[in-house]
């Protein structure tokens, strides 16, 4: 039986007449399947919006992979530098497990790297800022001797002592707090989550303490808190332990939000997010905690405010984060035998968006689906929908489709808790329909 | 003496009328037998009751039986997990069944138990007031004082088990509900399972104090043998008159799981083999009701270990009968989302009610909603789904209704009724 249609939240078979903008082309009928290949190397340029404290002494580098090198110093001035020999090819994940990359031959300067898996990647920057400032400290049940229930933190107690990495009783609420009443006096503290859900019970921590007493002391106070656990709808884990909670923290002023979906992702987030001086809330995802992929050997700080893109493409953007990405890349390998193009960006930034690169693709593809992980109702989608609607609606040949899960609580059942998520044949649906 | 009877047992609820056993190991024996508990209570600003316990050869048989039974059902689901039969967290009872057995031979069916996830076994015991698979640690504790509360505001002489572990005394709302419980004299019994390890974090460097029993401080408590099942039953019963005369009682259960927190947690990274198979030794709960039994000759050991056998048997067949029933249905999605009868446009435009409700139906609905507009008066009942004065959204006519399910019709779950 196919539920598809509850999930596309609005559309009409005619699209809106373009108004203002040259030709557009409709997608050819299908020609031969042609494999994924890698797009060609496009000089990309990165909007840096990193929010520098400029009374501190942090340099930040926000090396982005791809093309463009920003330093941003402390005094505020830019010095960008393009360095293409160190450029890699954009990589396409198009399944849940990373393959093994095989070495770019052109580039010379940059090392191999290594392979590890998310969680690894998580702790190798964890550790690395812990190694970098003193004052960086983790928090959370089970963390220190037991490892992590995720073994994000394993090995950083018996290197960094009890008080470092500390192992809190079982009461969120006051570990938030305590957290945040500690980053208010100079430490820079890691709250984990062992699982989303429980952060619930510290919302008012991190809405009314964490989010806004930076504002409501004049700004005598800044929370550089980074708040993390994994969420999202596992393997049958049962309603209370399948939340997303970005739809619920979303309105909360003062934090940032983003998220995280591979090794390479998970270490730069992590350590931008530590490294940032406002509250950042970072969502990992329980199911993505054993991807392998092949990381670079030297250090590297992604950008909070930017989304990633996955797979450049021409006719319709499809916006997503953290596992329905790897939906998406599933999707997109079916489409790209059908003869779509299709555009995937990896928003990661999920608070506030990036609509720089949002922007410049809805421009291009004037199509967006969204599809997300969280509920139909009041989630990241529907905030992102609201959003391109306003700020690019001219360039919209059709209205958004946002793909979303179902208004439930996640079933136990396995058969239907793969009804509540968008699976990648709905993806599929939707974005043959949109591109009619 | 044991008897051959056959007896029909409410095994698992959905299977209770198909599954039979030949069970033997039963007695209507009751002639009182006086046992003493292996270790005293101890009372925080209360007299703790008595060791000797009262019992009798029915009731002790009745204790291996069940303890018997769901020992084998949680070393069957250790197996169906890591089969993958049974998925998610899986959070195991062995070693805790003193604790289930007594506190059922203590309390009435009218009585409410509230539990977490560790609640295979307390399924089994009980009766209908049972609430479990609570996930949030310790939420559900204020759950069992509002039960509480609703024992009081009707009266009832019956008091709510409100049960969680040494992980979730650390919560700060268990400390607010038992103020109110006090504050209003409710009759909550707080039951500490007290295993020591709240998952990989032991007691003494989750606690200050790991004296659970006396953290109620204004509240009284009790620390009791959890592995001792007569001390669990005598405990249970002392609260329960406490509870309904007095107001709140924190009962500490000392007891032990052997396995670990959950089936991804091997359990012997915090704690030695040693400790475990040292429990299991001298404080094994099935074992020390064997020894009451063989000591007072009610059964003998052959016997028992026949009954042993049978029970595994028992076990295995509710398994394949579990494995024959069907996965739930996809329509099944939205059941109980919402109480039905919330609303029409509610349901519909949200897709909540699979079932569509007949066209009778919603025009009765609409009637009695316009009534109840009309006169805004008191709230109604539909259908027993809630009163809809409450909502401020008037429900459209039929022909309004049509319409807008016209236009969400990609929402509408069954677009055969347009």
């Amino acid at each position: 039986m196919w539920l598809c249609s509850p999930l596309i939240h609005s559309y009409s078979s005619t699209s809106l007449s373009s108004r203002h903008r040259p030709n557009r082309h409709n997608p050819p009928p299908s020609p031969p399947p042609h494999p994924l290949t890698p797009p060609p190397r496009s000089s990309f340029s990165v909007k840096v919006a990193c929010l520098i404290d400029l009374s501190s002494n942090l340099e930040v580098h926000c090396i982005e992979r791809k093309t463009s090198f920003f330093f941003i110093h402390c005094d505020g001035s830019l010095t960008s530098g393009l360095n293409l020999s160190n450029s890699r090819s954009a990589r396409l994940s198009t399944n849940a497990v990373a393959t093994k990359q095989d070495n770019v031959t052109a580039s010379t300067a940059s090392k191999p790297g290594h392979e590890l898996l998310l969680f690894e990647a998580l702790r190798e920057g964890l550790e690395e800022e812990m190694e970098r400032d003193p004052r960086v400290c983790v928090m959370g049940e089970d963390v220190g001797h037991y490892g992590g229930s995720y073994k994000v933190t394993k090995g950083l107690a018996p290197k960094y002592g009890d008080l470092r990495v500390l192992d809190t009783p079982i009461a969120e609420n006051s570990f938030t707090g305590m957290a945040i009443g500690a980053a208010m006096t100079g430490l820079r503290p890691i709250v984990e989550g062992m699982n989303m859900g429980f952060l619930l019970l510290a919302f008012n921590q991190i809405s009314n303490n964490c989010g806004m007493l930076h504002y409501t002391s004049g700004g005598q106070f800044k929370i550089p808190i980074v708040i993390r656990g994994p969420g999202g709808v596992g393997r049958q884990l049962g309603a209370e332990h399948s939340q997303r909670l970005e739809s619920y923290f979303q309105s909360i002023p003062g934090i940032q939000m983003v998220a995280c979906s591979t090794p390479y992702n998970a270490k730069g987030l992590m350590k931008a997010a530590i490294r940032s001086d406002n509250p950042v809330i970072l969502f990992e995802h329980v199911l993505l905690y054993n991807l392998k992929e092949r990381i670079p050997d030297e250090e590297y700080v992604l950008n909070l405010e930017e989304a990633e893109m996955v797979r450049p493409g021409e006719h319709v953007t499809i916006l997503t984060y953290s596992r329905m990405r790897y939906h998406v890349m599933q999707a997109a390998k079916t489409l790209v035998n059908k003869g779509y193009d299709p555009e995937v960006i990896d928003i990661r930034s999920l608070k506030p968006f990036d609509l720089y690169t949002i922007g410049n693709s809805v421009k291009k593809t004037h199509r967006v689906v969204i599809v997300e992980e969280c509920m139909r109702t009041g989630g990241i989608g529907a905030s992102l929908t609201a959003s391109i609607n306003e700020n690019f609606h001219d360039y919209l040949d059709a209205p958004i489709v946002c793909l979303s899960s179902q208004d439930v609580p996640t079933p136990y059942a396995g058969t239907l808790e793969e009804w509540t998520v968008v699976q990648p044949a709905q993806i599929v649906a939707a974005v043959e329909q949109l591109c009619r | 003496m044991a008897q051959l009877t056959r007896r029909s047992v409410n095994l698992l609820k959905p299977f209770s009328a198909s599954v039979f056993a030949t069970r033997h190991l039963t007695t209507s024996d009751t002639t009182p037998i006086t046992v003493e508990t292996s270790l005293p209570f101890t009372g925080h600003k209360i007299e703790p009751p008595s060791r000797s316990v009262e019992t009798t050869p029915k009731e002790l048989l009745s204790f291996f039986r069940d303890m018997a039974l769901m020992r084998r059902m949680e070393i069957a689901a250790d197996s169906l997990y890591k089969a993958k039969l049974i998925r998610g967290f899986c959070h195991l009872y062995d070693g805790q069944e003193a604790v289930s057995v007594g506190m059922e031979a203590a309390i009435t069916k009218k009585d409410c138990i509230i539990t977490a996830y560790r609640d295979h076994c307390i399924f089994l015991g009980q009766g209908q007031w049972v609430l479990r698979g609570h996930g949030i640690v310790g939420a559900q504790v204020p759950l069992g004082c509002g039960l509480a509360f609703a024992q009081k505001y009707s009266k009832d002489e019956n008091v709510t088990f409100a049960m969680y572990g040494d992980g979730a005394a650390n919560q700060g709302q268990l400390f607010e509900a038992l103020n109110m419980s006090a504050l209003w004299d409710l009759p909550a019994i707080l039951v500490c399972e007290n295993n020591h390890y709240g998952m990989g974090t032991a007691e003494w460097r989750a606690a200050k104090s790991p004296a659970y029993y006396k953290r109620g401080d204004y509240a009284p408590g009790l620390k009791v043998d959890g592995m001792d099942a007569l001390a669990v039953k005598q405990a249970c019963k002392f609260a329960k008159e406490h509870a309904l005369k007095n107001g709140p009682i924190i009962l500490e259960m000392d007891t032990y799981r052997y396995h670990g927190h959950s089936m991804s947690d091997p359990g012997s990274t915090y704690r030695t083999r040693d400790e475990i198979s040292g429990i299991r030794q001298e404080r094994d709960p099935i074992e020390r009701i064997k020894k009451l039994i063989l000591s007072h000759d009610l059964a003998t050991e052959k016997e028992l270990k026949d009954y042993e056998k049978e029970v595994r048997k028992e076990v295995d067949e509710a398994i394949a009968k579990a494995k024959e029933c069907a996965l739930p249905d996809s329509s099944e999605l939205f059941t109980n989302v919402y109480k039905k009868g919330f609303g029409v446009e509610i349901l519909q435009s949200l897709g909540s009610d699979q079932s569509e409700p007949s066209d009778t139906q919603i025009n009765n609905r609409e009637l009695v909603v316009q009534n109840a507009l009309s006169e805004r008066s008191t709230p109604i009942d539909l259908a027993g789904g809630g009163s809809l004065a409450r909502h401020q959204h008037v429900l459209p006519t039929a022909t309004h209704r049509q319409q807008s399910c016209h236009v969400n019709r990609h929402q509408c779950p069954n677009n055969s009724r347009h």
